[in-house]
């Protein structure tokens, strides 16, 4: 009964802290429409603030609160609504989650240069001194009275706010029809902005409350907030009592599974996992919110052609081989990972560029990849690669269960539920028995080794022999996607990501064709895992961590997720751009990992970015055969010359950088029309020749009636 | 930014472009809107001076929603130019123009579901009037919402819901008023009730444009109509006119 009475206390206690931060998210979600993955980041922000006033320079406390509640928390949320989040509210959902992804990927790089981690920032509990309070057979300290206290003002104010001021009601009023607020006189930047200064603010509140009870630690206080997530799902995003609700809920169970779980080796992970599978069954358990009826216009993915994918597979081999044959071993050992990591970025590709359906575990999926050929392929048999992708598959078609009823951000939350669930519980269990039929050995709470592949008595355990091996795989998983485009299944995938609804009457099997395309996605993933596994030589649980997928995921999408080109930049600018960075400009190396944070960031400025500007430009280069020839026959040549001793390593890689984009130029002004062309285009003219009477003459007669009309209007 | 009163004596009700007096408190130039690739509107000529009742009718999908949101500020024309109370309000937010004076009624249920009666009299204070004035106007008018005040608008009956959405337009005392299909989905006897009150507040000189697809409802209140047929103004005159104009512009729907 004592025990009892003691975790029910400590429950509550993380009850509210959860409530306080949930209450945050619901907050902005509702009234701006977009879901804040770095709402833990904002917290985790604060806390690190908190501590650096008041105990690193020994602020009094309530001088340390106000600054980080009154000032530095409220105008970080301004300081978002303003820069970041002011627009998204017309992105595509898919966006609006990259951009939140990655300003948590940037807020925990930004905190880790300011705050190198490694470093212990012990903080003490307010009234560290004062002894518990005695509550019959239990005890309570201050800290949780006065975190139960604060949770209980927050629910209380929270309500003052929203029914008792004007700004409040407008805020429910934004989230019930947004164009009407504004014609009532509501300005919503206003109310977006309040919004955002007030979740900011619960979130910081809610950081600085949890931080002494664990570890001051960047990612895992951003990540402790997908706990607060759950919460916020109990009330469907929507409702602040059921959040509250959840909190219990969530906090108890955290309670007394510390206090009651059986000690052995298997179970303490799954307390840390509790709250993410609790997440997982309320989502499947609560009735599917109701998706807004508005009919989305999604952009046309591009449809390659089947030449020009080969075209494309065998310049990435191309490719594969120079390098192989130029770069030193250390680099290759570098660069390599580009190819496996773009596979695991190529498998959103199907799944999200086409099916519409996103998913944050795909690292995840490519872990388990990984450790199957770990164990199963320790002899460099191919065979294991199979088994990577069965295995994975197996899996993916499981997490297709649950999609069918979730989609959008919900989706997303269940993803990277199931993604932590893997990183907290599974991947740390030591080796066990399925109903003593198999055994079962994961990373056995350690590193694996993953030994090269060998295909019919060629191995690939040398740096350059796997190179080429990498560039193959990439090349042959490209192949696979554009075969996927072109079928039935990719039009049938495409139909779905456009109206579910409407796919079902025409009578398309939407259980099938999720479970195949899960299923295809995530053996792509696995098989990406188990290659780069094999890169590595070496790997570790945290190597397939959900904080490290987010960046792979972010930048597909920056590139283009539904496009092949958008995988191979995801892959390049991880482990092409940033280590070449690295190597370049050796003073900022700890500002780089700010740097795909901010890609994501700036889609959400300009949603069909530079990437697509990038990709339009090089169209001409992969269109014409005529520019192509040349090109490649100039790269080969650069790279014979290199292979002869004649080149050194730099004047050879500026080289073949520059040679396409000179292609590219080259190409550009070939299209251009020339002067005297009689047919020339109108937009030319005026430009290349001068503007003259017949041209006039000719754009009458070309506009005709409709011409007449713009003088005199109609009749 | 307001408006001037811009409230023209009665006596100066139904005389469009008579040189003298206060500028029209609406007046679309050849504007054309488009959504996206998608153009809607095609060079729209629209004015409703100080004063008067303009009703714009036409078929389903003829533009008449796009027009009203174009000239609430909600939609930005691609060409052509909007004035309200003679001032060009190109880029104004709508937020702005509804503080100003400008009350746009949108078409089904304009109200927020998930707000109480109350709360949405206390939404039209944002156009400067006192809660206290809103009230008493909106509960004389509707006794009926006097006895909801504390109830969701969600779940109000459909003409509760339409006479919340009404009372913005009386109780905020716009200078323009824009009124979009008030009878959809209604029973006839309370369109009757809700463009009865529309009379009454015309007769107090407020300026109001009402867009309708039938004319029938309309065009006793109206003191200038126009009829819209694919995004252009077909015909324009006075409502007594247009009835032989009515069944000869296809009005698509089937009649009431
Ligand atoms: N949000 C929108 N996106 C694309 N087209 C639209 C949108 N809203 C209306 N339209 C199109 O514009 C045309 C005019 O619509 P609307 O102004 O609502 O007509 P009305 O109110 O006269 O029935 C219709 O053909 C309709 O399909
Ligand atoms: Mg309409």
């Amino acid at each position: 009964m004592d025990k009892l009475l003691t975790f029910t206390v400590v429950g509550v206690a993380t009850a509210a802290i959860y409530a306080v931060i949930a209450s945050g998210l619901v907050l902005t979600y509702t009234t701006t429409g977009v879901f804040n993955f770095a709402h833990g980041a904002a917290g985790m922000l604060g806390a690190f603030c908190y501590w650096q006033l008041r105990f690193d320079w020994g602020w009094p406390t309530p001088v340390a609160l106000l600054v980080v509640l009154g000032i530095l928390g409220p105008a970080f949320g301004v300081l978002l609504e303003r820069v970041i989040m002011r627009g998204l509210a017309e992105a595509s959902e898919t966006v609006r989650l990259v951009v939140s992804i990655s300003l948590l990927i940037g807020l925990i790089g930004l905190a880790q240069i300011i705050w190198a981690p490694g470093i212990s920032r012990p903080m003490r509990t307010f009234f560290q001194a004062a002894a518990p309070v005695r509550l019959g057979p239990a005890s309570i300290t201050v800290h949780q009275i006065i975190t139960i206290a604060v949770a209980v003002a927050v629910a209380l104010g929270l309500r003052a706010v929203l029914y008792g001021l004007r700004l409040g009601v407008a805020m429910r009023a934004t989230v019930d029809d947004r164009s009407l607020a504004r014609l009532v006189g509501v300005r919503p930047e206003r109310v977006a902005m309040a919004a955002w200064a007030l979740g900011t603010c619960l979130a910081a509140l809610g950081g600085i409350l949890i931080a002494p009870g664990i570890s001051l630690d960047a990612a895992t206080l951003s990540l402790l907030i997908v706990n607060a997530y759950a919460a916020a799902i109990f009330g469907r995003l929507r409702s602040l009592p059921m959040t509250f609700v959840g909190a219990l809920v969530l906090g108890l169970t955290d309670a007394y599974l510390t206090g009651y779980l059986p000690q052995n080796q298997y179970l303490p992970g799954l307390r840390l996992a509790s709250p993410v599978i609790l997440l997982f069954l309320v989502l499947l358990a609560l009735p599917n919110p109701r998706l807004r009826g508005r009919l989305r216009i999604t952009p046309e993915v591009p449809r390659p052609t089947a030449a020009g994918a080969v075209t494309f597979a065998a310049l990435v081999v191309l490719s594969g081989v120079i390098a192989a044959t130029t770069m030193t071993e250390p680099d290759l050992l570098t660069y390599a990972r580009v190819f496996p990591v773009g596979i695991i970025a190529l498998s959103l590709v199907p799944l999200t560029g086409y099916a519409g359906q996103i998913s944050l575990c795909q690292l995840s999926f490519a872990g388990i990849g990984a450790v199957t050929v770990a164990h199963l392929g320790s002899d460099g048999n191919p065979a294991a690669l199979l088994w990577a992708a069965a295995i994975t598959a197996a899996v993916g078609a499981l997490i297709a269960l649950p999609a069918l009823r979730l989609s959008g951000i919900y989706l997303a939350l269940a993803t990277a539920a199931f993604a932590v669930a893997l990183d907290r519980w599974i991947f740390t269990l030591p080796r066990f028995s399925v109903f003593g039929l198999f055994d079962v050995a994961l990373f056995g709470q350690g590193t694996l080794s993953v030994a090269p592949l060998e295909v019919a008595g060629v191995g690939f355990g040398g740096a350059r022999a796997r190179m080429v091996l990498m560039a193959g795989a990439f090349a042959l998983a490209a192949l696979v996607v554009v075969a996927v485009r072109r079928s039935r299944f990719g039009r049938q995938l495409l139909a779905m990501k456009d109206s579910e609804a409407a796919c079902a009457t025409l009578g398309m099997n939407l259980l099938g064709t999720k479970v195949a395309v899960f299923a295809l996605s995530a053996a792509m993933a696995g098989v990406g895992g188990a290659l780069l596994g094999m890169e590595r030589g070496s790997i570790a649980p945290g190597t397939f961590e959900l904080v490290a997928g987010l960046p792979i995921f972010a930048l597909a999408v920056v590139g283009g997720v539904g496009t092949i080109g958008g995988a191979l930049f995801a892959g390049l600018s991880l482990h092409g751009l940033l280590p070449l960075l690295a190597a370049l400009l050796p003073g900022v190396t700890g500002y780089l990992v700010l740097l795909p944070g901010l890609a994501g960031i700036g889609l959400g400025r300009n949603p069909a970015g530079a990437v697509t500007d990038i990709r339009d430009g090089f169209a001409p280069l992969v269109r014409s055969p005529r520019v192509l020839g040349p090109t490649v026959a100039l790269v080969v040549g650069w790279w014979v010359l290199r292979l002869a001793g004649v080149l050194t390593n730099w004047p050879f890689a500026l080289l073949v950088l520059a040679t396409p984009v000179g292609a590219v130029v080259a190409a550009q002004l070939a299209e251009r029309p020339r002067a005297h062309d009689e047919a020339l285009a109108w937009e030319w003219r005026g430009l290349l020749r001068r503007w003259s009477e017949s041209d006039l003459e000719e754009l009458d007669r070309a506009l005709g009636p409709l011409g007449a009309g713009v003088g005199g209007g109609p009749a | 930014m307001t408006f001037a009163p811009g409230r023209a004596p009665v006596a100066g009700r139904g005389a469009p472009g008579a040189p003298a007096g206060p500028p029209p408190l609406l007046e679309l130039r050849r504007v054309r809107a488009a959504y996206g690739a998608i153009q809607v509107l095609f060079g729209v000529d629209l004015t409703v001076p100080a004063g008067t009742v303009v009703a714009l009718l036409g078929p389903n999908g003829a533009g008449k929603t796009t027009t009203l949101r174009v000239a609430a500020g909600l939609l930005s024309p691609t060409a052509g130019e909007v004035r309200v109370a003679g001032r060009a309000v190109q880029g104004v937010h709508p937020e702005d123009l509804a503080r100003a004076g400008l009350c746009l009624i949108p078409e089904g249920r304009g109200v927020f579901p998930n707000l109480t009666v109350r709360e949405h009299l206390r939404m039209m204070t944002y156009t400067g009037r006192s809660l206290a004035d809103i009230e008493a106007v909106t509960y004389e008018r509707f006794p009926r919402l006097a006895d909801r005040r504390r109830q969701l608008a969600g779940t109000l009956s459909g003409g509760e819901q339409q006479m919340l959405a009404m009372a913005r337009g009386l109780a905020t005392d716009p200078a323009l008023l824009l009124l979009d299909e008030l009878s959809m989905g209604l029973a006839p006897i309370i369109v009757e009730e809700l463009y009865g009150i529309v009379a009454a507040i015309a007769r107090d000189g407020m300026a109001i444009l009402v867009v309708e697809q039938f004319a029938r409802t309309v065009l006793g209140v109206a003191d200038h109509a126009a009829i819209m047929v694919h995004g252009r103004i077909a015909h324009a005159g006075p409502p007594a006119g247009l009835a032989d104009e009515l069944s000869a512009a296809d009005l698509g729907g089937t009649s009431p």
